[in-house]
């Protein structure tokens, strides 16, 4: 479903973030990856999320090259994508509700549609109250979860989350890990950016370590180790 | 796409009102802008009323000797006025030339006496004609001078008066000439500090639009907030523009009386006040919604 091949990504000057880079996700897969600060982890998520063009090779998605998607057509693949970026990247001026909703708006979604998926979302991850909070007023933990609900509330057929847990707590980070896992049973392909070692190894999935840039490891159940 | 045009105008309105800053940035140039713009209105306004007031002080006057009969009057009375460039010939009276004389010599002791010592009227009758516009009375006086008029017309005072009709066709042309410069240069001050000024809030929403487009969001989707906002601040400007000119142009007006009599400034504003709006929510929308699409354009692309 998703194919990375001989993906390099050079930042200019000369920042390789990633090098030579190859590796294929099918449907329905739960993959992690690791690595130290700067491995790349981010901008294998962004080059697949088309944020970034690749120096070299390509990256294919339902095999389709993504890069060589016409400019109008972006936005309509994105929206098989749920992404939760390391920054949440919510919208300041829209409360948290509105930031959920905003997908489901784009996506051309019902009135009550959205009333009911939203709240369910919210109720999910423990946000009811904060509801009409805006970003600035939620703590880091609060804007991560909005960006979790975000990314999940169209259902999409890809997720991307990148270090989606870095601002929880153990009890949070356990729901949120198994509600990632839930949402992978029933047919979503997972793509997860983590330095947490406790998520990876309750995961026991495959895990793709990198470090500076170059993939390093590849295993099927893999463990947490840099 | 009912539903997609429904959201647009909300989010609009709710960017209108949370994105403070931009929004009162925006307005605050508008109302600038737009108050620019009315008063270059005025400036046209009267300028017209003062380059027609000018021109209707003007006027030659053909004297016709005593000899001239009624139907040689009427006569010349009826070709003068079938000429294309005169607009009204007045005929004017012996009695009356001499009326009009003594009311505007009324304090001249001197002049009183002497017209006493005369013991009848000395002035002469005349035919009082105006053209349309200043530059045609040169026709008009060769019209007089070549036909054979001669026997009775006493004189044309077109010559004691060409330098001052002259001048003021000069005057007139310069007026309408500076009238137009300042209008080109106001405007288009007006239409760059517009553009500049939605650039920059456009600029500060960079990181917005990248995230909307990050979702998924239609490059339409993201200008349509923008493009209500825009409208919301125009209507908002014209209206704040609107009232603030009653008081002043009520107030102004009575202060330009001393200056220019006869322009009454106030009621210009309110009989062209249909006109005056129309044309600032136009300038305003427009200007408005052009710089925003303009300025979104380089954050659309890929
Ligand atoms: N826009 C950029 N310009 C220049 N260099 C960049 C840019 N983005 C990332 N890099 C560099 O690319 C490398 C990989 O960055 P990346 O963000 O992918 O790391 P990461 O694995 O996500 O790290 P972390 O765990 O800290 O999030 C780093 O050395 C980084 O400095
Ligand atoms: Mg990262």
């Amino acid at each position: 479903m998703i194919q990375f091949e001989k993906v390099s990504k050079i930042y200019p000057p000369n920042s390789v973030a990633v090098q030579d880079v190859s590796f294929t996700i099918s449907q329905g897969e739960f993959i992690s990856l690791v690595g130290k600060s700067g491995a790349g982890k981010s901008t294998l998520l962004e080059l697949f999320l088309r944020e970034e063009f690749p120096s070299e090779g390509r990256v294919l998605f339902q095999g389709d090259d993504v890069h060589l998607i016409k400019d109008s057509l972006v936005p309509e693949f994105r929206r098989k994508v749920g992404a939760v970026f390391q920054d949440y990247k919510l919208l300041p001026n829209k409360t948290a509700y509105e930031n959920i909703a905003y997908i489901m708006e784009v996506m051309g979604a019902g009135e009550e549609d959205i009333v009911r998926d939203v709240s369910e979302v919210l109720e999910i991850v423990g946000l009811i109250e904060r509801a009409h909070h805006y970003p600035a007023q939620l703590s880091g933990g609060e804007k991560q979860r909005v960006a979790i609900a975000r990314a999940l509330i169209h259902r999409p057929d890809v997720i991307i989350a990148d270090e989606p847990t870095g601002n929880l707590d153990p009890y949070h980070t356990r729901d949120i890990i198994n509600l990632l896992i839930k949402i992978n049973e029933l047919g979503t392909t997972i793509m997860l950016a983590t330095h947490n070692k406790e998520v990876i190894n309750r995961l026991g999935k495959r895990v793709i370590t990198l470090d500076g840039g170059r993939l390093m490891r590849d295993e099927e159940k893999g463990k947490f180790m840099i | 796409m009912y539903i997609a045009f429904q959201r647009v105008m909300r989010s609009g309105w709710e960017k209108f009102v949370r994105d403070k800053s931009s929004s009162s940035a925006a307005l605050f140039v508008m109302v600038i802008v737009m108050s620019v713009a009315t008063m270059l209105f005025f400036l046209q306004g009267a300028s017209s009323f003062m380059i027609v007031s000018l021109e209707e002080s003007v006027d030659i006057s053909t004297y016709l000797k005593n000899t001239a009969t009624q139907e040689e009057i009427t006569l010349l009375k009826e070709e003068l006025e079938s000429l294309p460039e005169v607009r009204e010939v007045t005929y004017v009276l012996r009695e009356e030339a001499l009326e009009s004389f003594v009311e505007l010599h009324k304090e001249d002791e001197v002049i009183l006496e002497s017209l006493e010592i005369v013991g009848q009227n000395p002035l002469l009758a005349s035919l009082n004609i105006k053209a349309f516009s200043v530059n045609q009375y040169i026709a008009i006086s060769e019209f007089l001078q070549n036909k054979s008029l001669a026997s009775i017309i006493s004189g044309v005072d077109y010559f004691d008066r060409a330098p001052v009709i002259n001048r003021l066709s000069t005057l007139t042309a310069g007026i309408q000439n500076a009238v137009f410069l300042i209008t080109l240069f106001a405007g288009l001050i007006a239409i760059l500090v517009v553009f500049n000024t939605i650039r920059l809030t456009i600029y500060s929403s960079r990181d917005e639009i990248e995230i909307m487009r990050l979702v998924g969001a239609s490059n339409w989707f993201i200008r349509g907030p923008f493009i209500i906002q825009g409208v919301i601040v125009g209507v908002l400007a014209t209206l704040i523009t609107t009232l603030v000119f009653f008081p002043l142009t009520l107030f102004v007006g009575i202060k330009l009386q001393a200056f220019a009599p006869g322009f009454e400034l106030f009621s210009y504003f309110a009989n062209n006040l249909f006109l005056i709006v129309s044309l600032q929510l136009l300038t305003g929308i427009g200007l408005g919604v052009v710089s925003s699409l303009l300025a979104l354009r380089r954050y659309l692309k890929v």
